[in-house]
């Protein structure tokens, strides 16, 4: 793949990205009303007042909106970084360690591993209710072992090399060798890594929500803002698409513009 | 010519980047003659030979020329006309057997696919020639050797198989890309032997591609040089070899050539020997890969390590370094043990002995510059920093040929001699006694590699350095070894001076010393006829 | 191999039970009393009592586990903290109906899965590789239920073909239920479609990239001979291994498409015994989803053990 311009579909899906994040920073100040506020019949269509009508409850649903991206991509944010530091951590630890130390962690994790995400995420929040931090934890430590399986590999791939062989020949201490010789070329896929955990994430805290056990009303979130709207539909009022759509529009950049630089970076 | 079975004109490959791979390539093939391709690495031996196939690899396109099979353009026919000649009237071996067959398919299956996909042959024609051809070929049980699996037959009877399918549609021109390279040089010899056999037996035209000269030399009636994707000399094999008309072709067969190497002075060691192994084995599980080794370095001494693969000596080398363990026996270091492991060893003994491995695109790190690769060292054994220790890399990169303006690039952006040098300089920075060098010249090209030799010698010189050289490589030995130990199987076999050892009876030594070529017609036949395993073809 | 085999059976067998501890331990052992939960904080002390007697709750957790373990293996679940029957009865209804859709959408996948994805390496580049790549990758960004609503959207409400609710009654002929599971279906048809297509084609074109692949051609065979010949079977074992995570897959996209169409599921049950905190039926359905994800797994490792030619002939 030739390197240079990225195609006209990547550059649509950063500049996708960027317009929402930026949507979604700026909250405070581009939001007509505050988060909780009634302020219009139930489901109206698009209007004046309402850029993108009203929900469930007759509140602006374009405020809602932007309020619910902010706590929905805060707690996906939050929660990636959990996983991947976590699961990154223990990957290249087992990597580095080699032995019977690598083998524990990972049969651990595989036992792990061998339940769906949604399963254990339900099971956990049966018991211990679905407040932000019970998610951000649970959900963290499930993807954390995702990550941890790829950081081992490729942190592997890495140790096996003759320049590690060579710094560790010299004397050079574990903690050099895990810093300086292996982690600086495992960051790229790393890196690739934590977009796309990013979106499996977004993706999964917002079906949590659309099936009422993710972020609590009512703070806007926008799985559950699907699930208000639901009803909606069969009214021809298209409500509950609007937070869906961004969903889709925000998880789809992320990936175009992960699976480009993929193969960017590849074809070097 | 009417009697030319393949004609090249003209040929030119580009890559999709638009990167010339050859460019204005002239050869022509006459029925029954062996052409041999000579090139280094990227000279576009492999590009040239794949386009006898109208084939590219992803990413490269004929864009002009002619490739006239019997006198027709195959560059004008339909693609699917073309699939027709390739197999059929063009055939290829490749360098590796165990990549060219599909794992979950029988060598049965696959040698009689061409013929009967091609409508050549029934099942049943196709069975029985392949059988036919296994006879020639001298494979175990030639009737069943088919039913196996590629995993199921050794690596050596792997590549006569893949001459097998080569040759199951009976084509007019094989196109054999250095399909000795990945062999053993006693391995070498037989199936060199083989492949003229057969080819004298299907008069059969053949292009014959590698980087060895003198190998090349046995089997080819005409030679052409390849550099840089561009003809550089061509002509009968004989002329090539006894009077070169071009420089390069000149250097090439000097190379080669052991009658140019001047014998090494024994150095003046002293009385204490620097480095002294003495009777170390080494087990992985139940298999001992070395045993009971016994020898001495001495200071400024460079002593070569030969072997075959399986060997042990690659183990040796790294038993001695520390990078596995002993199963017994010690070193000694300047008179002191070493810790079997190198975990167990002091900073300062680290620091004396440094190794320099086979692929240097391995052994630097990807994301770090060539300034901090050399520096680190520096830092490490002596404590300099900033400025000091970037001013001694420099020093360093120029000891090894190298220029201060490489030294902010990154290992990819150096080719394969510099960041050999690069990985000299750094073994250097630790000013070690004892260098261990696993192989370093194998990955390179012929001319490269006699370069980063001469560098080695050269720095011996000045710095008193001691060499531990593991090679497979006879010739270089010769080049640079004060003295030789072979190894087999484990056991050192055979050691002393280099014309001592090389004179020796083992027989082992006898065979490998044997089996080394030499650029010289006729060497071949010269040890098939000693072996008698061939009538020698001329009357 | 046989042994491979059967040590890949033990592990699986061995997985199935770290989980069922592992369940058991998520919802009895984790903080937040379970007895208050129920009850709220007003609770007083002789009621929180008697219901931690109800429960077995006063019963050491091994001992609680056993108990539960040995019931699940006869298939008494206990009884479900919210309605009072017993989990079993519950449960089982449910479970036929998410089955049916997993298998339809399995049956009608799989093929489709498999058939485009071999398509799409033999001609890669092209404009049908190109729009399949496309269009897979943008299937896999969107969240289910916006599939599902969409569809809803055109379907039920604009075209009026199909309902929007798979309402599906005792009473209803075979095929009336077909035509009320059609959207569902469909929905997760094409959600689980798109993650084994790519997949598919990813393995496939992986194989492509061997070296023998390249003599295959050098032999003068045409593309599709070498795919199929050639490819194909040497990436069967990943595309085995594919199409037992995607069922696994569907087994959990099920939940949510359930919800979205509200489909008298098991996925419904799951998600409404957790709002509802009713513990006994939490663990059987998480018991029950996740033992059918070991197992299928299991059963595609063994499966790519059984074909890998090395394996089959050894030396």
């Amino acid at each position: 793949m030739t390197s240079g311009r990225p195609p006209a579909l990547t550059l649509g899906a950063v500049a996708a990205v960027s317009l929402i994040v930026l949507a979604v920073l700026l909250a405070p100040w581009i939001a007509p009303y505050a988060e909780q506020d009634f302020t219009g019949g139930v489901w109206e269509p698009i209007s004046a007042a309402h850029w993108l009508g009203t929900d469930n409850l007759g509140r602006d649903l374009f405020t809602r909106l932007v309020y619910g991206g902010r706590n929905t991509i805060g707690v996906a944010i939050v929660t990636t970084a959990v996983a991947v530091f976590l699961g990154g951590a223990l990957g290249l630890t087992a990597a580095n360690a080699g032995g019977w130390i690598d083998n524990v962690m990972s049969r651990c994790i595989d036992v792990l591993l061998s339940v769906p995400v949604l399963i254990s995420a339900l099971m956990v929040l049966s018991v211990l209710g679905s407040s932000v931090p019970v998610l951000m934890g649970t959900i963290g430590v499930l993807e954390a072992a995702r990550v941890y399986v790829v950081a081992r590999s490729v942190a592997r791939n890495v140790a096996v090399q003759d320049f590690v062989a060579v710094a560790r020949l010299r004397g050079e201490g574990p903690i050099w060798v895990v810093f300086r010789e292996i982690l600086p070329n495992v960051l790229p896929p790393l890196m690739a890594e934590t977009g796309l955990r990013f979106c499996f994430i977004l993706l999964f805290i917002a079906s949590l929500g659309f099936l009422g056990l993710g972020i609590q009303p009512p703070a806007a979130d926008w799985g559950s803002m699907v699930r208000e709207n639901a009803q909606a539909i069969y009214f021809a009022r298209y409500a509950p698409l609007y937070p869906a759509a961004a969903i889709a529009m925000l998880t789809l950049g992320i990936n175009l513009s992960v699976d480009w630089l993929l193969g960017h970076s590849n074809g070097r | 010519m009417a009697a030319d079975v393949l004609c090249i004109r003209n040929l030119r490959v580009e890559s999709t980047t638009g990167a010339v791979l050859v460019d204005d390539i002239d050869l022509t093939l006459a029925r029954g003659e062996v052409l041999g391709l000579i090139g280094e690495s990227g000279a576009g031996k492999s590009t040239v030979g794949l386009a006898a196939l109208t084939f590219g690899r992803p990413g490269c396109r004929i864009v002009a020329g002619q490739i006239l099979i019997h006198g027709q353009d195959a560059l004008t026919l339909s693609a699917r006309d073309r699939r027709q000649l390739r197999g059929v009237r063009v055939a290829y071996i490749a360098q590796s057997a165990a990549a060219a067959f599909n794992p979950a398919m029988t060598l049965l299956d696959q040698i009689c696919e061409g013929p009967i996909r091609h409508g050549l042959m029934s099942r049943h024609e196709a069975r029985a020639r392949a059988i036919e051809t296994f006879r020639v070929l001298e494979l175990p049980d030639p009737e069943h050797f088919g039913e196996r699996y590629p995993h199921q037959v050794s690596g050596g009877q792997l590549q006569r198989a893949m001459t097998a399918m080569a040759l199951s549609c009976r084509p007019d021109v094989l196109v054999l890309d250095e399909p000795t390279t990945a062999l053993d040089v006693t391995t070498q010899i037989e199936v060199l032997a083989h492949l003229k056999e057969l080819i004298a037996l299907q008069g059969t035209a053949a292009l014959y591609i590698s980087h060895d000269l003198a190998l090349v030399a046995q089997i080819a009636d005409r030679i052409l040089v390849l550099r840089h994707g561009k003809a550089v000399e061509s002509g009968p094999a004989r002329q090539l070899l006894e009077a070169p008309r071009t420089d390069y072709a000149r250097a090439l067969v000097a190379e080669r050539s052991v009658a140019s190497v001047q014998s090494r002075l024994p150095p003046d060691t002293g009385s204490e020997p620097l480095l002294v192994v003495d009777n170390i084995s080494v087990r992985f599980g139940s298999h001992e890969a070395v045993r009971a080794a016994r020898f001495a370095v001495g200071r400024g001494e460079t002593v070569a390590v030969v072997g075959e693969s399986g060997s042990g000596k690659t183990t040796l080398a790294m038993a001695i370094c520390g990078k596995v363990g002993l199963h017994g026996g010690r070193v000694r270091f300047q008179g002191a043990d070493l810790a079997a492991g190198y975990a167990g060893r002091s900073r300062e003994e680290l620091r004396r002995i440094q190794l320099i491995f086979q692929l240097p695109e391995m052994a630097l790190n990807p994301r770090q510059t060539v300034a901090r690769i050399v520096a680190r060292p520096v830092e490490f054994y002596f404590g300099l920093r900033g400025a000091a220790a970037r001013d001694r890399a420099l020093e360093l990169l120029e000891a090894v040929g190298l220029d201060g303006s490489l030294a902010q690039r990154l290992p990819g952006q150096l080719s394969g001699g510099q960041r050999q040098r690069v990985c000299i300089a750094r073994a250097l920075a630790a000013r070690p006694d004892l260098i261990i060098c696993d192989e370093v010249t194998a990955a390179l090209d012929p001319l490269v590699a006699e370069e980063i030799l001469k560098l080695l010698q050269r720095l011996q010189q000045q710095l008193a350095l001691s060499f531990l050289f593991i090679t497979h490589d006879l010739v270089t030995v010769r080049r640079i070894a004060h003295r030789v130990l072979v190894m087999l199987r484990g056991e050192i076999v055979a050691s002393g001076e280099s014309g001592e050892v090389f004179a020796s009876n083992h027989p082992y030594v006898e065979r490998l010393v044997a089996a080394t070529p030499e650029p010289r017609i006729g060497w071949l036949d010269e040890v098939l006829h000693e072996r008698s395993l061939i009538q020698s073809p001329h009357p | 191999m046989k042994r491979l085999l059967l040590e890949r059976a033990g592990w699986g067998l061995l997985t199935l039970v770290a989980i069922s501890a592992l369940l058991f331990a998520a919802t009895n052992l984790l903080p937040g009393d379970v007895a208050e939960a129920l009850l709220g904080q007003q609770a007083t002390p002789e009621a929180l009592h008697n219901i931690r007697a109800a429960l077995g709750l006063d019963q050491p957790a091994w001992l609680r586990y056993l108990h539960w373990l040995g019931g699940a293996v006869h298939g008494d679940f206990g009884t479900s903290l919210a309605s009072g029957r017993p989990v079993a009865a519950q449960l089982l209804p449910r479970l036929g109906n998410t089955l049916l859709l997993a298998f339809l959408a399995a049956m009608i996948s799989v093929p489709l899965a498999v058939g485009l994805g071999v398509l799409s390496a033999i001609r890669e580049g092209s404009v049908l590789d190109r729009l399949v790549s496309v269009l897979s990758l943008v299937t896999i960004s969107v969240p289910e239920f916006f599939v599902g609503y969409i569809l809803v959207a055109v379907f039920a409400v604009q075209l009026g073909w199909l309902p929007s609710i798979a309402l599906i009654t005792g009473g209803m002929s075979f095929a009336q239920r077909l035509g009320a599971i059609a959207l569902p279906v469909a929905t997760l048809v094409i959600v689980v479609l798109a993650h084994m297509l790519r997949m598919t084609r990813a393995s496939l074109l992986a194989v492509m990239s061997a070296p023998f692949i390249e003599m295959a051609f050098l032999k003068g065979l045409s593309r599709s001979t070498v795919v199929v010949r050639h490819a194909l079977p040497n990436a069967a074992a990943p595309i085995v291994a594919v199409v037992a995570l995607n069922l696994g897959y569907l087994i959990v996209g099920v939940v949510v498409i359930e919800a979205v169409f509200v489909y008298p599921g098991a996925g419904q049950l799951m998600v409404d015994a957790v709002s509802k905190r009713d513990l006994p039926l939490v663990q059987a359905c998480g018991l029950v989803f996740a033992a059918t994800y070991v197992v299928l797994n299991t059963l595609a490792d063994m499966l790519v053990i059984y074909t890998n030619p090395r394996l089959r002939h050894a030396r």
